[in-house]
């Protein structure tokens, strides 16, 4: 058997198309759901961590420190086959957007805090000055500005809770790398590993390359 | 006199270091106060206690209008009497200059879009930028900016403006051009406090001329009083080193 086709068998290729599409369908689901609720906690966490009494914001400064050094693999795998011992039993789908979201919260928090820093202190002040509310002042002054500057770290961590979906396949969800591997196994062929591969390298590549235009915009458009 | 501001015994110290020691100050309405003093003495902080940007001791008191100035509800009120104009402007960047003096008054009046705009305009119009009302803060020149940012502080229509060396920021043509607006308020009634080293525009827009130096008030006094006739020594040696050049 020679290498093409070994790896780049084109009649296991479309025979397993069906099934890797379907399987990227549960990926993008997963994704997406994930990177929306990890941008909703972390803006949360971020603003919290401004506002907050003091005993509050070290409550969400252990959170973002746990959730940043726990493995997500790890935390992924305790969710799962851990918390049904205490009653808790999330569906695999739950289970992936859980522990993604929790970590994507946790990054994410840090990304909106260092963006929210960024602005100058006479932002705040002059806010403060004309009497606008705490509300007002993030979501009129602070936020619009910040949101501007943290979009190529943020669309960076997009990238990677994109990818981190693929550990949702050891908790049996049937995502694109589950498909992959099974397509494997029944044609006893790595040519769907191959197609997953290139999948998410379709997927993901044209985010690389956004987020590398945006950084070097956003650097030259300093003042 | 009824006094719309009343400074009593403000004391704020950094750490170890003292800023104010115990400031008493009473400006009436419409009174046009200019404070001057070398850098550093406490000055920009008195002006920046009035709205409680600065925190200050707790047996300091502070009132404007009659309401206290401490942290909580009240202070919001205090804030929307209180305009301030900033030595490097802080307008909004990503907001045009119509959307800067028109915000406050949308989010903490709650007045109308188009009544909000309408009033923008006139303000624009006043302080003689009304063409530049749809560019952004960055387009504009550094006098124009701080006009905006007058403008601003006008929207929210306060009884007081505080002004924290508002020309300092700026390339010496500019300075001309914001203190013929401020002139031009002085004149309407409104109560400014000025924190400034234009001594030529103290001397002739200040009711009162308040010297600062080491966080006390050294002298304070009609401006051809304070100017021509000092009678603590260190102001006639700050006048001097000022002036005399």
């Amino acid at each position: 058997m020679d290498l093409y086709s070994t790896f780049f068998n084109v009649p296991v290729l479309l025979a397993s198309l069906p099934q890797l599409l379907s399987g990227l369908l549960v990926t993008l689901q997963i994704g997406i759901t994930s990177i929306i609720c990890g941008l909703i906690g972390g803006l949360f966490l971020a603003v919290t961590r401004l506002y907050a009494p003091v005993f509050v914001c070290a409550i969400v400064r252990l959170y973002i420190d746990i959730f940043r050094s726990i493995p997500l693999l790890v935390l992924l795998i305790v969710v799962y086959y851990a918390l049904p011992f205490v009653g808790i039993r999330l569906s695999p789908f739950l289970s992936a957007v859980a522990a993604l979201t929790l970590v994507s919260s946790a990054y994410t928090a840090e990304i909106f805090r260092a963006g929210i820093e960024a602005i100058p202190h006479g932002q705040f002040e002059a806010s403060a000055a004309l009497g606008l509310s705490n509300r007002h002042t993030m979501m009129d002054v602070i936020l619009p500005q910040a949101i501007r500057i943290v979009i190529p770290p943020l669309t960076n961590n997009c990238i990677n809770v994109m990818k981190d979906t693929a550990l949702a396949s050891v908790v049996a969800m049937p995502d694109l790398l589950k498909q992959a591997t099974q397509a494997q196994a029944l044609s006893a062929n790595p040519t769907p590993l191959i197609g997953a591969a290139l999948i998410y390298l379709i997927l993901l590549w044209p985010m690389v390359v956004v987020v590398a235009r945006l950084e070097k915009r956003y650097s030259k458009g300093k003042r | 006199m009824s006094a719309l501001i009343t400074i009593s015994n403000l004391k704020k110290a950094y750490g170890s270091f003292t800023v104010l020691h115990g400031i008493d100050l009473d400006i009436a309405q419409g009174e046009v106060v200019c404070v001057i003093g070398p850098s550093g003495s406490g000055k920009s902080t008195l002006i920046r206690c009035i709205n409680h940007l600065e925190a200050f001791d707790a047996d300091s008191e502070i009132t404007v209008d009659g309401i206290a100035v401490k942290p909580g509800r009240a202070l919001a009120k205090v804030r929307a009497e209180v305009g301030m104009v900033f030595q490097s402007f802080n307008l909004f960047p990503h907001m045009t200059v119509l959307r800067n003096v028109m915000l406050a008054p949308m989010r903490v009046r709650h007045t109308k879009t188009s009544d909000a705009e309408k009033y923008a305009r006139a303000l624009l119009q006043r302080v003689g930028i009304s063409e530049q009302a749809d560019k952004y803060p960055g387009q504009l020149s550094g006098g124009q900016q701080q006009r905006v940012a007058i403008a601003r502080a006008l929207a929210m229509e306060p009884k007081v403006l505080l002004f924290d060396e508002p020309t300092s920021a700026l390339d010496p043509e500019m300075v001309g051009e914001v203190l013929d607006v401020m002139k031009k308020l002085a004149g309407t009634g409104v109560t400014m406090v000025i924190v400034t080293h234009e001594m030529g525009f103290a001397r002739q827009v200040a009711d009162r001329v308040i010297f600062m130096d080491d966080g006390n008030i050294i002298e304070a006094g009609p401006p051809a009083q304070i100017f021509d006739q000092p009678v603590e020594a260190r102001t006639k040696s700050f006048l001097h080193a000022v002036l005399d050049h």
